[in-house]
């Protein structure tokens, strides 16, 4: 949206489409993207919604149940089990990854050389793909044959993925690990969209670096953070990859989130009625979540966004 | 994990959904499947009449099946087999959802049991028994017991094939000598052992905890040497609270009285079995014993260095239990592997197919699984056991699989894909001594069953 209306001032200066066929052009432009959007989310969401109502083993005959299935999953303490362990796995690399990448994407959004080459090399993991990382690490950890038995470290040869705090705190680092570097490009964005102004007129004041960033960059992010925030917050809901190559949810369950909850169940349980009831209890979380961070940004004066400020 | 659920979307419902709910992976089939229903894939056959057929990743076996496939694409000019090769945890669940979706392979490879019933259920596997009927000598090949959990309600759906996997327990000689102690007799023995082996600062036993149904081997043989075959065959049987049978519960109790003791190598929860670790574990000395399938003999022999054809591998049937009631010769683990057909491949697939599998049921077949050190599910193959360089091993694993009493199909393998899963979980969580043998029982109780 904001795009759409930043290009706004630009029309005037091209008078070959006039704003009323603009206007008329511009809903249609939305439909390839609404068509995808219909097809590949709304669709299987209607039928996952669907078959939370049957019962079906993955393989036979669809059989309608009615609320047979979510009887089943609300009263599965494992419900609530695996939706404390997806809040911790959330809350925890919510709480690693956004002052770490407000650091680092304050750091990279200066334009010295070395900071650029620095970028680049920080990138690195969010090239990976999740089931190699976690192949990778799952080999680093083992306790025989891993870093720490190779190295002679006594520290680091522990039971990381057989211990369950142990095994959290492992995911916690990984998923960190990977996705720092991607919130981090998001902050250099928003920081390199402060005026410079604001920052001339705190030095003519005398207020220092750590000052500047406390009461410049920091309350000038409030936005970026809520992007950022969002996308770890809601991504951490369907979290699967990392964790199901990882631990598989072990040791015993310590480690298994929703997401992985669901696929148990479905795949490998083959009850796809109760997994389709909590997908759908993932998709409502998901959504909650992410309605109740937007309530959260909206709700004081927009004016101090820098998006509308500058 | 819209994703994840996109093949959900089934029967009833599949002409109008099929095609919309099939997300990326499939997205360029989009246009090509409202048309003609579901068809396994015939790809790469380069206009020839093609089976497919997916088998596991995992050497030695891995190098013989594809060896077969080679050899009839050979032999039969006309027809092709393709394979398409998975890592075992991952093509246990591709499979499940391929033939839910309508894209089985022409062949399924399987297990047997409990998984190959929920197929037949759905009538997604054919009927072979005719075909055997009118093939009596392939029929008469094969090793009765290799049969039994291909054959569901009296009808043959799965062909024995590859392999006769019993469970042994492998012991590390070089060790046991340098401890100075000798190989148990028996579970007292077993339990002696433990503190001895942790004194020398050797893993009693390695252990691939964090794969789960390798713990399960050991509740399989705990249970049958304490209580006998009886007591897992009345969960088999769906008998009210046969978990909690006091003989269970004991067996239960052993188990946890090991990780106690630190029998377990350190970390085991850690460790994956598709990454051999376990087996590291014995061949490095880190470890004394393994209780583990014999398959693993041949991955020990390529990876281990001298160790298996130095002599330094011991094996052995797991001990009995004093008192217990199962016969010291029963056994576990995979009487063979399986090959079904999928009953949605086209008739001349299935053609293929059948013969696919006539021409496993030979000689060249037998020797190429007794030259990785394996027991084929043939008859007659004496002679050729005896000439393999891995004779000895070959010659243990042919008399527990013929004297035996009882040979247990995997539990896993045996229940249902629902039922299953609940115990592999509850296995994870009773070696991480989160629950008690009680609860454990108590939870499988709720599953008898399903």
């Amino acid at each position: 949206m904001t795009a759409i209306a930043s290009g706004a001032p630009g029309r005037t200066g091209r008078r070959a489409v006039a704003p009323d066929t603009r206007d008329r052009v511009l809903p249609w432009l939305a439909l390839p993207a609404l068509l995808f959007f219909v097809v590949f989310g709304v669709v299987p969401l209607v039928g996952v919604l669907a078959l939370s109502f049957t019962t079906w083993d993955g393989i036979g005959d669809i059989t309608f149940t009615g609320p047979a299935s979510w009887r089943e999953v609300l009263a599965d303490p494992q419900l609530l089990h695996g939706l404390w362990v997806t809040f911790q796995v959330m809350a925890l690399s919510w709480l690693v990854q956004t002052p770490a990448s407000i650091l680092l994407g304050t750091f990279l959004a200066g334009h010295q050389r070395y900071r650029a080459v620095l970028a680049v090399i920080f990138f690195i993991p969010l090239l990976l793909s999740s089931a190699a990382i976690a192949v990778a690490y799952q080999a680093l950890l083992d306790p025989n044959f891993g870093l720490g038995a190779g190295l002679g470290v006594d520290l680091l040869v522990q039971d990381w993925l057989g211990e369950p705090h142990l095994a959290m705190g492992v995911i916690v680092f990984i998923v960190s690990w990977q996705f720092i570097p991607f919130h981090a490009l998001i902050y250099q964005g928003g920081v390199r969209q402060i005026p410079r102004s604001m920052y001339e007129a705190a030095q003519l004041d005398g207020a220092g670096r750590v000052r500047q960033f406390f009461s410049i960059t920091l309350p000038q992010l409030k936005y970026t953070i809520i992007t950022s925030s969002t996308l770890m917050v809601v991504g951490s809901v369907t979290f699967f990859d990392l964790i199901f190559v990882l631990t598989q949810g072990g040791p015993g369950d310590a480690t298994r989130v929703l997401a992985l909850d669901m696929y148990k169940r479905g795949f490998q349980a083959n009850l796809m009625g109760p997994a389709s009831a909590i997908a759908v209890i993932i998709v409502l979380t998901g959504l909650g979540l992410a309605l109740l961070l937007r309530r959260i940004g909206g709700a004081s004066n927009p004016a101090a966004s820098q998006l509308d400020g500058a | 994990m819209i994703t994840e659920l996109r093949v959900e979307i089934r029967t009833t419902t599949r002409r109008t959904f099929l095609g919309l709910s099939l997300t990326l992976p499939l997205g360029a089939a989009l246009t090509a499947c409202g048309s003609d229903g579901p068809s396994p894939s015939s790809g790469g056959g380069g206009g020839k009449p093609t089976a497919t057929i997916w088998y596991l990743t995992g050497q030695p076996a891995e190098g013989v099946r594809k060896a077969s496939v080679e050899r009839f694409n050979k032999a039969n000019p006309d027809a092709a087999v393709k394979v398409t090769l998975f890592e075992n945890d991952a093509y246990k669940t591709k499979i499940k959802t391929a033939i839910g979706a309508g894209q089985a392979p022409t062949l399924i490879f399987g297990w047997g049991g409990g998984t190959l019933r929920s197929y037949v259920q759905a009538g997604q596997v054919d009927d072979l028994t005719p075909w055997l009927d009118e093939n009596p000598q392939l029929k008469d090949r094969l090793l009765e017991s290799t049969f039994s959990a291909g054959v569901i309600d009296g009808k043959v759906y799965g062909l024995p094939t590859d392999r006769i996997q019993p469970i042994v327990l492998f012991y590390n000689k070089r060790v046991f000598d340098k401890v100075g102690v000798e190989p148990p007799q028996t579970w007292g023995d077993v339990l002696d052992l433990v503190p001895k082996f942790n004194a020398a600062g050797v893993a009693p036993f390695s252990l691939a905890g964090q794969s789960r149904w390798t713990n399960m081997m050991w509740l399989e043989f705990l249970f049958d040497r304490i209580g006998g075959p009886e007591v897992f065959q009345a969960v088999y049987d769906g008998e009210k609270n046969a978990w909690s049978h006091p003989d269970a519960i004991k067996a239960l109790t052993e188990v946890q009285k090991l990780v106690k003791m630190n029998a377990f190598v350190k970390g085991f929860s850690s460790i994956v079995a598709d990454q051999d670790a376990d087996q590291a574990l014995l061949f490095t000395d880190k470890a004394a014993m393994m209780l583990h399938g014999s398959w693993t003999y041949g991955s020990m022999k390529n990876n281990g260095g001298d160790f298996v054809t130095g002599g330094h591998l011991g094996y052995m049937n797991f001990p009995p239990v004093d008192g217990g009631k199962g016969d010291p010769s029963n056994t576990f683990g995979n009487p063979a592997q399986y090959l079904s057909i999928y009953s949605k491949a086209t008739p001349e697939q299935k053609e293929i197919a059948k013969r696919y599998l006539a021409s496993l049921v030979t000689d060249e077949e037998a020797k190429a699984w007794i030259d990785v050190g394996s027991l084929p599910v043939l008859k007659g193959t004496e002679s050729l056991l005896s000439q393999s360089p891995d004779a000895d091993f070959l010659k243990f694993t042919y008399d527990i699989a013929n004297n035996a009493k009882h040979f247990g199909q995997s539990w896993d393998q045996a229940l249902s894909p629902t039922a299953a899963e609940v115990l592999l979980d509850n296995i994870s969580k009773l070696f991480q001594l989160s629950i008690s043998p009680q609860q454990f029982a108590e939870n499988m109780n709720q599953v008898i069953g399903k």
